[in-house]
């Protein structure tokens, strides 16, 4: 069909090429998640903090991180890794790393609109109960603007996923990359782009259907 | 680390230095990012406008798979899809230019986010606009051309403004099939020079400076066409 030849695609090759990728793709994602929202969390703290020394570096540093190609800044933590450990480090940790540091920029902007959703009383309310800071944060605030964004959240996580595709500057073995391999192999490079492609988009709809079903359930509970 | 901007002064072998070969890559990176940009535009208002018409559910659909399809692939796998297997599967495509197929597959991908926000704006006009053209006898068309979009525009300015300077960083991807644009002289003068931190510091300057002129230009943009009164609140999103 189309002048294309899929026969090579069968479970074997995807056992031997794509499985290792797809692993990685997936770690990749969920580290990147998992650490962009603790350390998005800390610094969207830090801009609404109100105290200067605080909110001046964390704002330098979302809008210097939003600035700049992703790829780019992938080149870079590849360049700049050794000289800061002082040994190579291979292109998957540094993926790793990189996704971390780049994400917490965007998940920080995200918990930021979160926590300003928060009506004032509540702020209020918890300081009149004796709350200290941390607390109020903790137990009052955090706890339902991590609610309201998670559709947000989640949405941004699928844009992640995506955008790990381009560990390819570095040459990291993810998903893509295990496509790649399989097409180079079988002598058939466009079948395997084509493939990848489809992969990339099942995984991608199936969980922007499911945040579209979260954020509906979250709307009703309100 | 010592930094040696000399680099830049530098012959590197074609009788130009790295300073003329990374304003080169400069101008491809405008140029990728600026036919995208129209591309763009003009795909995503057309998509956008289609899922809002009230009484053609086909078109309504298609526009939402033309959606749903460029924003759920990878935007290095659609680069890859238009440059290796478009021209397999349609012959006539290898005629096309690399870089007019780097231009499709960017304005293509980022056309799907626009849509999604031309939608939002003419949703998000007062139904009574809709019935009112109607009601001077205006057709569908006119309704459009002459009521919400105009409207819708102002609205999805802000976002349209942030989604631009998304473009300009996503052109970066186009490294990935060898469109001489700045990432791409990026990583060949970091080879060849090993001055690397030296090169990626100008590289990313420029990307710095350029999303910051497409920020500026905007905002002008949004204060020229601004309607006295009608006050838009800013949004924000995800995204790259």
């Amino acid at each position: 069909m189309f002048g294309l030849d899929l026969s090579f695609f069968d479970l074997e090759m995807l056992r031997k090429f794509v499985l290792q990728g797809f692993i990685f793709s997936v770690q990749l994602t969920v580290i990147a998640t998992l650490g962009g929202i603790v350390f998005g969390t800390l610094l969207a703290l830090m801009r609404l903090s109100g105290q200067k020394w605080l909110m001046w570096p964390a704002a330098v540093y979302v809008n210097v991180m939003r600035s700049i190609p992703l790829v780019m800044v992938i080149l870079w933590f590849y360049l700049l890794m050794p000289f800061l450990i002082g040994r190579p480090i291979g292109a998957e940790l540094s993926a790793v790393i990189t996704f971390v540091v780049f994400e917490a920029a965007y998940f920080s902007e995200i918990m930021r609109a979160g926590i300003q959703s928060i009506a004032r009383g509540q702020v209020f309310a918890g300081q009149a109960l004796g709350m200290t800071y941390g607390q109020n944060m903790r137990l009052v605030v955090l706890p339902q603007a991590f609610r309201n964004m998670l559709p947000v959240l989640f949405t941004q996580t699928i844009i992640l996923f995506q955008d790990t595709s381009l560990v390819y500057a570095i040459g990291a073995y993810d998903l893509l990359k295990g496509f790649t391999n399989a097409g180079k192999l079988y002598g058939r490079p466009e079948e395997a782009y084509l493939l990848a492609a489809v992969v990339y988009f099942v995984i991608c709809y199936a969980l922007s259907w499911l945040v579209k079903r979260l954020q509906a359930k979250i709307a009703i509970v309100r | 680390m010592n930094l040696d901007w000399q680099i830049f002064l530098t012959d590197d072998g074609s009788g130009r230095t790295y300073f003329d070969w990374m304003l080169e890559a400069w101008r491809w990176t405008l140029a990728v990012a600026g036919s995208s940009w129209v591309v763009a535009v003009t795909m995503g208002a057309f998509m956008g406008t289609l899922r809002t018409l009230p009484n053609s559910p086909w078109l309504v659909r298609l526009a939402n798979v033309w959606v749903e399809l460029f924003r759920n692939i990878p935007l290095l796998v659609q680069i890859f899809l238009w440059y290796f297997v478009v021209p397999k599967i349609f012959p006539a495509f290898q005629q096309v230019p690399g870089f007019v197929l780097v231009v499709f597959a960017l304005g293509f991908f980022t056309s799907a986010r626009i849509a999604e926000q031309v939608r939002a704006g003419i949703q998000a006009l007062p139904k009574g606009q809709r019935y009112a053209a109607l009601a001077m006898g205006f057709t569908t068309a006119q309704t459009y051309r002459y009521v919400m979009l105009p409207m819708a525009f102002r609205i999805i300015l802000p976002p349209l403004t942030s989604e631009s300077m998304n473009l300009l960083k996503n052109s970066s991807v186009a490294f990935a099939v060898s469109i001489a644009e700045l990432t791409m002289f990026a990583m060949q003068a970091q080879e060849e020079t090993s001055r690397g931190v030296e090169i990626y510091l100008a590289v990313t300057a420029m990307y710095a400076l350029s999303a910051f002129a497409v920020n500026r230009v905007f905002s002008l943009i949004e204060k020229k066409v601004q309607i006295p009164g009608f006050v838009v609140a800013g949004a924000t999103g995800g995204g790259h």
